[in-house]
């Protein structure tokens, strides 16, 4: 592109929405938040307070033992799917990617549903469902790893004496350790911030740092202390990344030359019959709890029927009495709430990418500025606004557009990541030779650039929807009565110990559940029916938890 | 009695048969080169005798002792692979000294033993190096010292001088010779140079006079 | 590509118009907002309502926030912007928090000298007009312990025994109204420095903790429920509805209340700061303290109406229990100790 740059003022005109939008509703609640929460007073309560030293120890060791359990599990997994092929491989990688890209909600209640009344709303229940969710992290980026990993070097050290336990020991997993401590560091980031999982799975008493920054702000109106605590997990989280970013680099890159190696179906009844029931039961762990849900809508306080599903607009405590929340307007208002954020997250989306791709050097800040949102929890972004939005001339709090951009500001880096790989893989030749045929910089662009866009924002959108659908974290503080979502009304109706009231929970949960898995396997298989007009971009599978 | 002996090997793999009816003996010391072109089996042959490699029939013996069940470990058996198969986490002296470590031999000795064999290969100096720096050609005699370092029964060399420019191929070629005989160990190499055959290897085998695939 | 974009735009026309009733509606409509366990419609609370709306052609529409701390907390951090514009439920334990907020807008309500002294007395600038009052107290399901000849317990002190151990079922304090005023009611009883070892002794005796009154009462208490906890933390007024909706019919209580546990609760309601119909609003917090409105209350709200001249359903008389002398706590007390008790309650409790 050297010779054909956009002009200067495109550039910055593409740019501007996008850095606006970020400086507005990100970069703004997050200096309201600091400015409330860094007020000597509150620091100094919050830190004396012994919630909060329970509540960050809690937080600490749930996901400390969520990482070790998943990791510990998903090795032989990640084996059985680098070294084999056999039939159901592509299927069990796809059902753990389904998985992971459930909604939070979704993932509780099919715990719910899934565990006996003794060990819900217990802490291994939690660790359970997060086990659960985090498994295709694990094995993806493991797998991906130990498919580049020379069976001749292990065979190399076993000629040298080594028995397979030392092979183990002394080669497989020192040249695994990147890509362990790469999944370890992923599973440790979206288990500490866990919110959906344990709001619904969760007694009262279990609170993890983001649970209690929201029951502080929301139910004790104390938003100073939850400011603290916001920013207080946010150090913790900044430290965490800094720290993996130092230890990753420090470790040995050597397998990221080596080809990768080529499976092979099992061979032997042994063989066969250990990857069979690996993959199997990696399969029954991650499909359990999603029957469960499926099975647990239809178990009323009559027995086995439809009524929930029949009911499912009706949700009467007793005579008169409702539980406040209407599931079909849920319904209706999450399909409206993500038709925006989409509609939005796409059109930000491409005029960023627009703008980094055509930036060059300098993109790099819009790039990194549109990814900080997902740094940060959903729950301090929507705590952010509310907090921000309050007093006119800003009064948004009641606009019906508020819900949908928070939404679009976790969105739009999976819109940006697709639209740009596809940009930068277009061959520069193009534009060139439009160039010499008379098209002005920008024309050029418009002619050959830009026709390119349209499958991966759709790609992007559908990613968009997804996350719209299931977002629970932000939306819990910016939704009005009336107003809820779907995740919203699934979580009040597994609330109650009412036997019908959670079977419609669980109904709306499948719902929700089989919406989003047919949102992103048709992500998944964009590539496919995509036009073959250029290489597919690599989406980045590293999806935040809301 | 042989020092390594292979009777009536065969193997088969996904219905092509590789390998038939393969006899062949080596006495103790002896080193033999087994010739043919690529593609002819010779390389599933030493993962045979190594134990990588299960065959479908036949027997592997070592020093007399039926070593067909045997798992890799156990054999005594090293191999230098094509491609080296260094460990890339490890320094060179750490990847001379594995074979010692897995032993139990303990950390002095070993280390001392390594460096030894770092001299006689021509690399002091190159102890802490990382093997992901090393030459082709220094890579090649640092795998060679790790197999040799641990003293096994039997040495395999697959196709130890394939890619190496002329220079150092013509080098190397008379340096493993001297250093082979001067272990002493008993050496199977596989290789499609007849003049690598000649110059390394007291005997010459012909893939083709012992396998015989239908 | 021509396709996606007539699907965008057939998206985009769909919500635009669904989203275009987001602006107000011809005629008045007032909202009004309120906890979980105001009946929504069928009752004559409704019929009421209905008869306002016929008399003024001031629509009434109910919004059911959830449980009580739940309510407040979003007018909370809605005040001026509110989702409403009259709010019911607002109790005397979880005012100070709202006129804290500024949730209110002060309005003196036609029909406030019905209303006896002790009711306004915190609202003396009418940021908001009592309703109703009723008392806090423990219930218990007199057969449930007949059946197992175990004697019932007789006060708070006696659910700290080890034969009441996992028989109560209480609410969170932090969301819901009759939860904080029970916790306020033992901390009349036991002090400000004793309450803490009575809360860890009752739960070591394996009191639950749910969210709501209406999840309490209606699904964990082993009566109205079928739950299995026969003690629940319920109003002196709740026996009634127990008598009048038993089926078979009955004419003796099969609940009782624990007189020594009762704390009293003051319920208020007010105009919403910020509110779009303040005029409308107005005339509903009126209607709200007339006697059309306020008889409907005792038998289906279950509590007394404010309105003192208002007359009292012989049945309800009969079966409720109006302790001589409830526990209270002095307003600025509340007011000022309400966050850290609840705080301190949290960690005991809740862990």
């Amino acid at each position: 592109m050297a010779g054909n740059r956009l002009p200067r003022w495109l550039v910055v005109a593409l740019a501007a929405g996008p850095a606006t939008g970020l400086a507005v509703f990100f970069a703004w609640p997050f200096l309201t938040l600091l400015a409330e929460a860094l007020t000597g007073e509150t620091i100094a309560s919050t830190i004396r307070r012994r919630s909060t030293r329970t509540v960050v120890w809690f937080t600490l060791w749930q996901a400390l033992v969520s990482t070790a359990v998943t990791i510990a599990l998903g090795l032989a997994p990640a084996y059985v799917v680098a070294r084999y092929e056999f039939r159901g491989r592509t299927l069990l990688v796809g059902l753990l990617t389904a998985v992971f890209v459930l909604p939070t909600v979704v993932m509780g209640a099919a715990f719910l549903a899934l565990l006996p009344d003794s060990l819900d709303r217990t802490v291994w229940a939690v660790i359970g469902a997060h086990v659960v969710f985090n498994l295709a992290v694990v094995v993806r980026l493991v797998s991906l790893a130990w498919e580049h990993l020379p069976t001749d070097m292990e065979s190399a050290a076993a000629t040298l004496g080594a028995t397979p336990r030392r092979v183990f020991a002394e080669i497989t997993l020192p040249l695994l350790r990147p890509a362990l401590t790469a999944s370890a560091a992923i599973v440790f980031l979206f288990t500490f911030t866990s919110f959906g999982v344990v709001r619904v799975i969760g007694a009262p008493g279990t609170r993890t740092i983001e649970v209690e920054v929201w029951r502080r702000a929301t139910q004790l109106g104390d938003l100073g202390g939850a400011a603290t605590l916001a920013l207080l997990q946010l150090a913790v989280l900044g430290a965490f990344v800094a720290w993996s970013a130092i230890a990753q680099r420090r470790s040995s890159r050597a397998l990221d030359l080596r080809p990768a190696i080529s499976r092979r179906r099992p061979v032997g009844r042994t063989e066969v019959g250990r990857v069979r029931a690996i993959a199997g039961a990696s399969a029954a762990l991650v499909v359990a709890p999603l029957l469960a849900l499926v099975v647990r809508s239809f178990s009323t306080p009559t027995g086995w029927s439809v009524s929930a599903w029949t009911n499912l607009g009706r949700t009467e405590i007793r005579p008169g009495l409702r539980i406040g929340i209407d599931p079909i307007d849920a319904l209706w208002n999450s399909v409206r709430t993500a038709a925006w954020a989409t509609l939005f997250a796409v059109v930000i989306g491409a005029l960023a990418s627009l703008a980094i791709a055509a930036a060059g050097r300098s993109g790099r800040f819009l790039d990194v500025g549109l990814m900080l949102p997902l740094g940060t929890s959903a729950v301090t972004i929507g705590f952010g606004m509310l907090i921000t939005f309050d007093t006119a001339p800003v009064d948004w709090r009641a606009s019906w557009w508020l819900v949908p951009v928070g939404h679009a500001l976790i969105a739009v880096p999976f819109v940006v990541r697709a639209t740009l790989g596809v940009l930068r893989s277009v061959d520069p030749d193009l534009t060139d030779a439009a160039a010499t045929l008379g098209a002005s910089p920008s024309r050029a662009w418009i002619e050959t650039v830009v026709p390119y866009l349209w499958w991966p924002l759709a790609v992007g959108g559908a990613l968009a929807a997804a996350i719209s659908l299931g977002e629970f974290g932000a939306t819990s503080f910016l939704s009005r009565s009336g107003g809820e979502t779907l995740p919203i009304a699934i979580e009040r109706l597994l609330a109650r110990t009412g036997s019908l009231l959670q079977a419609q929970g669980s109904a709306l949960a499948a719902i929700l559940a089989l919406v989003t898995i047919l949102l992103v396997v048709g992500v998944e298989h964009a590539p496919r029916i995509a036009p073959r007009i250029a290489p597919a971009a690599r989406r980045d599978r590293s999806r935040r938890r809301t | 009695m042989s020092a390594l002996e292979v009777r009536g090997i065969g193997v088969d793999f996904d219905g092509l048969t590789i390998l038939d009816g393969v006899d062949l003996s080596l006495h103790s010391g002896e080193i033999v080169a087994l010739l043919g072109p690529s593609g002819s089996g010779k390389t599933t042959l030493l993962r045979v005798i190594a134990g990588i490699v299960r065959p479908s029939s036949g027997s592997v013996l070592i020093d007399g002792i039926d070593a067909t069940a045997l798992a890799i470990h156990r054999r005594r058996v090293g191999m230098v692979f094509q491609d080296n198969q260094l460990f890339p986490h490890r320094t060179t002296i750490d990847n001379i000294a594995f074979g010692l470590k897995m032993q139990g031999v303990g950390r002095a000795e070993r280390l001392r033993r390594a460096a030894l064999w770092l001299d006689r290969i021509g690399l002091t100096g190159f102890a802490d190096r990382r093997v992901t720096e090393l030459s082709g050609g220094e890579a090649k005699r640092v795998a060679l010292a790790r197999t040799l370092v641990a003293e096994p029964l039997v040495v395999l060399l697959d196709e130890p001088l394939t890619g190496l420019d002329r220079e150092l191929h013509d080098r190397l070629m008379t340096e493993l010779a001297t250093l082979l005989r001067a272990t002493g160990i008993t050496t199977l190499l596989v290789t499609h140079d007849p003049d690598e055959a000649a110059v390394i290897a007291d005997r010459v085998v012909q893939i083709d006079a012992i396998n015989h695939p239908a | 590509m021509r396709v996606i974009t007539t699907l965008l735009g057939a998206a985009l026309a769909v919500t635009a118009t669904a989203c275009g009733t987001d602006a107000s509606s011809s005629g008045d409509k007032v909202t009004l907002v309120a906890y979980d366990s105001f009946p929504v419609e069928g009752t004559p609370v409704n019929d009421a309502l209905a008869a306002f709306t016929a008399e003024s052609g001031i629509e009434v529409e109910l919004l059911i926030a959830g449980d009580t701390g739940t309510m407040l907390s979003k007018a909370a951090l809605t005040a001026g912007n509110p989702e409403g514009d009259v709010m019911w439920g607002v109790d005397n334990t979880f005012l100070s928090r709202a006129l804290d907020a500024g949730v209110f807008d002060p309005y003196r309500a036609a029909g406030l000298d019905t209303v006896p002294a002790e009711l306004t007395v915190l609202v003396p600038d009418a940021e908001a007009t009592p309703v109703d009052f009723s008392d806090v107290c423990l219930n218990y399901d007199i057969g449930w312990f007949a059946q197992r000849g175990l004697a019932p317990p007789a006060s708070l002190g006696d659910l700290v025994d080890p034969a009441y151990a996992d028989l109560l079922v209480v609410q969170n304090p932090a969301t819901s109204s009759p939860g904080l005023a029970f916790l306020l009611a033992t901390i009349d009883a036991f002090g400000p420095d004793g309450w803490q070892d009575y809360w860890r002794a009752l739960t070591d005796n394996g009191v639950e903790v749910v969210d709501g009154w209406t999840q309490a009462y209606t699904e964990r208490f082993s009566w109205t429920g079928r739950g299995p906890r026969p003690i629940v933390v319920s109003y002196g007024s709740s026996p009634p509805f127990e008598v009048l909706f038993a089926d078979p019919p009955r004419d003796d209580s099969p609940t009782a209340v624990i007189e020594s546990s009762c704390f009293r609760q003051i319920e208020f309601a007010g105009v919403l700061r910020g509110t779009d119909e303040p005029e409308a609003a107005r005339r509903l917090v009126d209607f709200l303290l007339t006697d059309g409105f306020q008889r409907t209350l005792p038998l289906n709200v279950f509590v007394f109406p404010a309105n003192g001249s208002t007359e009292l359903p012989p049945e309800f008389v009969e079966f409720s229990t109006i302790p001589e002398a409830p526990r209270s706590l002095d307003p600025i007390d509340i007011e000022a100790n309400r966050a850290d008790w609840i705080d301190e309650w949290t960690e005991l409790v809740l862990g």
